[in-house]
């Protein structure tokens, strides 16, 4: 590559230094007079050095490269998508490969062996348990991240938002309505969680409505309120015990399944609330996971703390 | 069964509920519940690695109360707990040499976010080790993604975010592609175990039917997992990436995240679809062409590198291009080089990362390779673990990079039209690596002046000291006594592909 | 021919899905605009949505609840694709809040979302230090 007049002459590549033979292995160095600059800062500064005009026309040469090459691969990958597609199995057929015995016996002693009239229920928080595990892992992971990244804590605080604009507490028909709204949707919510096991719901879609009113709630009210409700040693509390219990609710169900030792908690008789061994508690504590992580991502995103 | 079999299962459950742990304590608690967990992890691992040594045996753990087709499960051998084990010790060795530098970039109210992440990228590399099913293989790598991407990003700085965001665009698509190759997998053959998928794909392919399907779901899975190990053409995000974060972070990223992606790719070649059916359906072929590409490719972009530590990520796409090159080989001696190049990668690149990172540090924070003239005198231990890095992925005898190459090559011969391509790939990028990394070690040993040779010198201290060291010392060993660990590796490669 | 585009009318669904599929990979891959990335790995996890979803389908069947004590397996769709979608809309969240909270960070501090000029501001500027 050769050497752009734009580039920082202090900053060569090895090529670069051996051809110009500006290092030379054979004899020490004799320039005292470069001086390695400060240590570390701890923000680095934004400062463009050098032209930005023959650089960004640079990077031009090689974005038309980059489209060339992403459009021909865009279409080779349509291509064969559409072609696996028309050699799969047809939709809706009931001869497919995926009827097979483990979808059977899902439904046929799914009800049995579980306890819960929710077939999918049973599938997802007994049968292939550890998925459901990992997933709510995947939850508790995001949550971290985003708190990594708008954390605005310590110094920043002086950073300002934008100014809120709308105040949705003056407004008389959404507070009133909200009044009257947020209460529904919070039972509403907890009773698609409690019933997880014998109809459509569960954790994640329970977990998602009570989510959505706790947000309404932080919109319409303010955040300040909302903030001293549900403060974030609540709310970390609240991840950390439903959390903890999954795992060990989960972990006593492997262990004892793997070494092969009874299992003491009941299933109950199917239809009934209290039925489906772990499977209600288990629902409950993944709607509240769902429920703190949506709201921690609102108030992230809108305040930069909890 | 005994009650070490259990210990796997403990190990995951423990790190999860570490992870969650530090969610509601603060940083100083979490970093010693991380340490406790990696050394806990360390002595399970150890425990049931013995165990199935021992017994010679390979088992299936329950993970619920139903049998295999119907419920989860994982499984192991010999191989999964030895791979469990290096990935735990060098995050171990990462961890606790870039503490200071951790401590020093990221802000004090987001440290216990930083153990957290460590914590669930040491839970998802173990459950990638041991998963006996593919869906769960893909839950846990998104885990993988979301924590890499945490422990890229935590720094304060704005180039770190424009890389992790060029990461993640790339690693999101390695998820999605590898999730629809999973999802035309599940709809052909309708099992999501891998015991009976081995077996239904076999049955599928010797009766011909949806055999173009396959291929392309195939396809799919690998080309998404490539994409998230950095295989040829889609390594672009590796040298921003792992230049511009912290090094404990490039290590853990560099050295192990990547391998795990590797390690379920070989498990999905050898017990998913078979090693016959993978190299009648053409994609063997493919990932030899690239992975020979990359090794050229990798090595001529680190020539031009300007930076030391993109110098080193750069080192790291032909590294990786020699494991798909021998995954590209497939017979059984090219699999027992892929192993050791993953060993040696992972036990050397961190190695690589945190002595850069200290030899920076005494040039002034610089890492031009001008300021860099003369480094190894300002900080010799930094200096003596780079040498030994660099020696190792020349191939240098003695060091643990040279038994896979030395592999590599033997294990060319009889392929019929690949023993050329893969002998003259190997002489190029064994000349091209020469070039860069032995002009850098000299560069840092060259001598300066007397007057300039005490400025900034920064007092090593023991904690960045002893890990790189502890990485040393593990290479040197594997590379003089490299052949337990082969008849390690030919035992397990007997467990794993039934 | 035929047996290559075998079941193409057949499988609509998925062919519907694979082509969301595809355009959002084209938007994740051509767009400039972070936001639009954004919006493209959401419509490409839509694709894979509907294309798992539509994998448990079978014509003429009912939602996989137990009612009227009915458990012929002849009766009620496949359950095992909906638990699996159930995983992947959870993690497409996740995935969408932490790629939007990279962007609002970039914006804060560079105050642009166009890639090319953030990957130029990143090569080009003086990045000696680590």
């Amino acid at each position: 590559m050769r050497d752009k007049p734009m580039i920082d002459p202090e900053f060569s590549s090895i090529w670069t230094l051996w051809k110009n033979g500006q290092i030379d292995l054979t004899t020490p160095l004799r320039s005292p007079g470069h001086q390695p600059l400060q240590a570390l800062k701890e923000v680095e500064k934004y400062r463009p050095r050098h032209s930005w005009e023959a650089y960004s026309q640079y990077v031009r040469k090689s974005t038309l490269l980059y489209k060339i090459a992403a459009t021909i691969l865009c279409c080779i990958f349509i291509t064969l998508m559409l072609l696996t597609v028309a050699n799969l199995p047809r939709y809706g057929d009931p001869n497919a490969p995926t009827i097979n015995e483990v979808s059977e016996r899902y439904i046929e002693e799914g009800t049995e062996e579980t306890g819960a009239v929710n077939t999918v229920a049973g599938m997802i928080l007994d049968y292939r348990a550890f998925d459901t595990l990992g997933e709510s892992f995947v939850l508790f992971t995001a949550v971290c991240s985003v708190a990594v990244l708008m954390n605005l804590s310590g110094k920043r605080q002086h950073i300002k938002h934008t100014k809120e604009l709308i105040n949705y507490a003056d407004d008389m028909i959404v507070r009133g309505v909200c009044r009257l709204l947020v209460p529904v949707i919070l039972l509403f919510g907890i009773y698609i969680l409690l019933n997880g096991h014998l109809s459509p719901g569960g954790g994640f879609s329970g977990g998602a409505v009570l989510g959505a009113g706790l947000i309404i709630y932080s919109m319409v009210w303010g955040e300040e309120k909302a903030s001293r409700v549900f403060p974030a040693k609540l709310v970390r509390l609240v991840v950390f015990c439903s959390l903890a219990f999954y795992c060990l609710a989960k972990s006593y169900s492997f262990y004892t399944g793997a070494n092969h030792l009874p299992f003491l908690i009941p299933e109950g008789a199917p239809g009934h609330i209290l039925s489906g061994g772990l499977i209600m508690p288990l629902n409950v504590a993944v709607g509240f996971v769902v429920c703190f992580t949506m709201y921690s991502f609102y108030m992230f995103f809108r305040r930069g703390r909890l | 069964m005994s009650f070490v079999q259990n210990f796997p299962f403990f190990s995951v459950i423990l790190s999860l509920l570490c992870a969650v742990t530090s969610f509601f304590l603060d940083a100083r608690w979490a970093k010693r519940l991380t340490l406790f967990l990696l050394c806990t992890s360390i002595g399970l691992q150890g425990s049931v690695l013995s165990f199935c040594y021992r017994n010679h045996m390979s088992y299936e753990y329950l993970m619920g109360h139903f049998a295999a087709p119907w419920g989860n499960e994982i499984a192991l051998g010999i191989l999964e707990p030895l791979f469990a084990l290096l990935f735990a010790t060098v995050m171990l060795c990462c961890v606790l040499g870039g503490i200071k530098r951790m401590e020093r970039d990221v802000f004090p109210g987001k440290q216990s976010y930083y153990w957290i992440m460590v914590d669930l990228a040491h839970v998802s590399l173990l459950a990638l080790c041991y998963t006996n099913d593919i869906f769960t293989g893909y839950v846990f790598i998104e885990i993988c993604t979301i924590a890499s991407c945490a422990l890229l990003s935590i720094r304060e700085n704005g180039r770190a975010l424009i890389a992790a965001v060029r990461y993640m665009v790339f690693a999101l698509i390695g998820s999605g592609l590898f999730l629809i190759g999973v999802i035309f997998t599940y709809s052909i053959t309708g099992q999501l175990l891998f015991p009976q998928l081995y077996e239904t794909i076999a049955s599928l392919w010797e009766a011909g039917t949806y055999r173009f399907s396959m291929t392309i779901a195939i396809g799919l899975m690998v080309v998404g997992l490539a994409i998230k190990s950095g295989m040829f053409p889609f390594h672009f995000w590796m040298p921003d990436t792992y230049g511009r974060a912290t090094p404990a972070s490039s290590g853990i990223l560099s050295g192990v995240i990547s391998k795990g992606y590797i390690f379920l790719l070989i498990k999905i070649i050898y017990r998913v679809v078979g090693i016959e059916i993978f190299a009648a359906s053409g994609v063997q072929t493919l990932l030899l062409l690239f992975g020979i590409a990359g090794m050229v490719a990798g090595s001529v972009s680190a020539i031009f590198a300007k930076r030391l530590t993109t110098m080193v990520a750069f080192s790291s796409v032909a590294q990786i291009g020699y494991i798909y090159m021998g995954l590209g080989m497939g017979t059984q001696a090219a699999l027992i080089a892929v192993f050791f190049q993953i060993f040696s990668h992972a036990l050397t690149k961190p190695m690589l990362f945190l002595s850069a990172s200290q030899l920076a540090n005494v040039s002034g924070g610089r890492q031009d390779f001008r300021s860099l003239c003369g480094a190894g005198h300002r900080h010799p231990v930094a200096g003596f673990t780079f040498t030994v890095g660099a020696l190792s992925m020349v191939g240098i005898p003695l060091f643990a990079g040279f038994i896979p190459k030395l592999y590599f090559a033997t294990s060319a011969f009889g392929l019929g039209w690949k023993t050329w391509p893969v002998l003259l790939a190997l002489a190029v990028s064994t000349v091209l690596n020469v070039m860069y990394f032995l002009y850098t070690t000299i560069l840092i040993w060259l001598p300066r002046e007397e007057g300039a040779r005490n400025h900034n010198r920064v007092m090593p201290q023991v904690e960045t000291i002893v890990p790189a060291a502890l990485l040393a010392g593990f290479n040197l060993m594997v590379g003089i006594h490299s052949s337990a660990l082969t008849a390690l590796f030919t035992q397990g490669i007997d467990l794993f592909c039934q | 021919m035929e047996q290559l585009f075998g079941n193409l009318l057949y499988n609509y669904e998925e062919v519907v899905a694979v082509i969301l599929f595809s355009i959002g990979f084209c938007i994740l891959l051509f767009s400039r605009n972070l936001i639009k990335k954004v919006v493209g790995l959401d419509i490409m996890d839509t694709g894979v949505f509907l294309l798992l979803a539509s994998r448990g389908y079978i014509a003429g069947r009912h939602v996989p609840i137990i009612v009227d004590g009915i458990t012929t397996a002849e009766y009620y769709i496949n359950p095992i694709p909906a638990g699996l979608v159930l995983t992947g809309i959870v993690v497409s969240v996740s995935v969408s809040a932490l790629m939007l909270s990279l962007t609002v960070r970039i914006y804060r501090t560079y105050h642009t979302l166009d890639v090319d000029s953030l990957y130029m501001m990143m090569s080009v500027s003086k990045g000696g230090k680590q």
